[in-house]
């Protein structure tokens, strides 16, 4: 722990561009979830296509991932935003097509019948009763883009990681404890709070 | 301050749905007058439901077309047309992150009524369906008894004054007793509003006792299109007869009033009473309780007597 107090404004800019790394990850993967997964939820046939795709991806071992990225997007920050976004398609995107499949088929069927478009139908009803689901997706992909953002270090692109790496790379424990002290906390802050969120929206959905 | 009832008129509709090999409803036409209470029955399966969802567009007839008060449902955009038209479901599919207001609001928001006019047309929409608008307006579903909440879906299907309310067996869900209570509140709304409904069940005591006309469907064709009683008393076919159990008499009893079996002369010389509104099948439990001749009283007049033969006269005479 020496290391975080003798120098707390590097391991400050360390959990700052992890920081940044992750929250720009997730807000670009659901931006391009949100759709895939209204359009999974409603198409059986392209749910399958989807799912079945991002699933490939997902097994892709994380390491692996950033090095077959680095030929298309050079070493640096959007290599490591690209794979975060990958990763994190396949949990979002199930998580927000299992919520829509979830909510009744008679809620849809009534608010249709009442004169709903299909998009005030999405909006109105099956969204805010898909979003307990929506937000544990959200935590879950969170709190694996934020162990993953790790690897960021290796390819240059910043982050909590560049402590770890250099601690093992000059056998400096004090750098490694550092690091995972400070990412286990923001993983466990980040979880915590959304699983708040999670069960505020869950009250309010039933 | 409601519009009065729209006429419906069904023209050769036919529906298929995809994957299968036979016509979910095969070719119906169907004249309802403006006002009236129609009643779809028939086993499941048997496209009634299919058909009134014809009416709002939610399922596409193959041929064939569906026209509210001489317009073609197909010339009015989807959603404008549904907003126009009341829909309540068995699921009742009140939005249960909403309270009970905000889900009576929804069609009038929709259609951008001012939020004073919202809030008044709410109040007295559940005062209508007889929940204190105090003590339910801010309620969630959940914590509603079914019967509380197929209300509120009823509230919610009148809320813009449509014409024409869909109901699709809305009180399936409910135990027999609030059904009963619903159902009668549901003929004094019609009473009251004069809204042309359009109602499915495969329930027949529900079907007899609501409808004005009543439609006995099977196999995706109307079978039989007339007033409860003469369904009753000369079924079309033998499945007509076979569903209704038509040869119950007491059933048919169920649907004929004291006032119209009575002789209106006689005094006071019953040996018991009954009101004149009462049906005959009321009427014949009296006379199993020993009642020889039974005065007949409207509120605090007695009108006339009416004793057993007099029954069996009228449902002779119903036949």
């Amino acid at each position: 722990m020496n290391y975080l107090f003798a120098h707390p404004y590097e391991v400050w800019l360390r959990l700052l561009e992890h920081l940044e790394l992750t929250l720009g990850a997730l807000a670009i993967a659901f931006a391009i979830a949100a759709p895939l997964g209204v359009l999974a939820a409603r198409k059986r046939r392209a749910g399958k296509a989807i799912l079945g795709a991002l699933g490939v991806i997902y097994t892709i071992p994380s390491l692996a991932l950033f090095a077959l990225l680095i030929p298309l997007f050079g070493i640096g920050y959007p290599t490591a935003l690209v794979a975060l976004v990958a990763y994190a398609q396949m949990i979002l995107v199930r998580n927000v097509a299992t919520g829509l499949r979830e909510v009744p088929a008679g809620m849809r069927e009534a608010a249709l019948g009442l004169g709903l478009s299909p998009l005030q139908t999405l909006w109105r009803v099956e969204v805010p009763m898909a979003l307990p689901a929506i937000v544990g997706g959200i935590r879950i992909a969170t709190v694996s883009l934020i162990a993953i953002a790790n690897l960021a270090a290796w390819i240059d692109a910043g982050g909590l990681g560049v402590l770890l790496f250099a601690g093992l790379q000059r056998d400096e424990p004090d750098k490694i404890v550092a690091g995972s002290v400070v990412c286990i906390a923001l993983a466990l802050g980040a979880d915590l709070s959304l699983r708040g969120l999670e069960r505020t929206v869950r009250r309010s959905a039933r | 301050m409601n519009r009065r009832g729209a006429a419906l008129r069904i023209e050769d509709v036919a529906v298929r749905y995809e994957g299968t090999d036979r016509n979910a409803v095969d070719g119906v036409s169907l004249d309802v007058p403006a006002a009236e209470l129609v009643v779809l029955l028939g086993p499941s399966g048997c496209g009634k439901s299919t058909l009134l969802r014809t009416v709002n567009r939610l399922v596409t007839p193959f041929r064939g077309s569906v026209w509210i008060e001489g317009r073609d449902v197909r010339d009015v955009e989807a959603t404008a047309l549904r907003r126009g038209i009341g829909y309540v479901i068995q699921a009742i599919g009140l939005f249960p992150h909403m309270n009970v207001a905000a889900n009576v609001a929804i069609v009038p928001q929709l259609l951008g009524w001012d939020r004073s006019r919202v809030a008044a047309r709410v109040d007295e929409l559940l005062t209508l369906v007889r929940l204190d608008p105090v003590r339910y307006r801010a309620r969630l579903p959940r914590e509603l008894s079914g019967g509380e909440a197929q209300r509120v879906g009823v509230a919610r299907a009148l809320a813009a004054q449509p014409p024409l309310l869909l109901m699709d067996e809305p009180f399936g869900a409910v135990d027999a007793l609030v059904r009963s209570a619903l159902q009668d509140e549901l003929a004094r709304i019609h009473r009251v509003l004069g809204t042309t409904i359009l109602f499915v069940t495969h329930d027949v005591d529900e079907a007899l006792r609501l409808a004005d006309r009543l439609v006995v469907m099977n196999d995706g064709r109307i079978v039989q299109y007339d007033t409860p009683l003469r369904v009753l008393g000369r079924p079309a076919t033998p499945f007509v007869e076979a569903l209704l159990d038509a040869r119950d008499g007491v059933r048919r009893l169920g649907l004929l009033r004291v006032r119209d079996a009575m002789r209106a002369t006689g005094g006071d010389a019953g040996d018991a009473t009954i009101e004149a509104g009462r049906t005959l099948r009321e009427a014949l439990s009296a006379f199993l309780d020993g009642a020889r001749v039974l005065a007949v009283r409207d509120g605090e007049r007695t009108v006339g007597t009416l004793c057993f033969d007099d029954v069996r006269a009228a449902i002779v005479a119903a036949a």
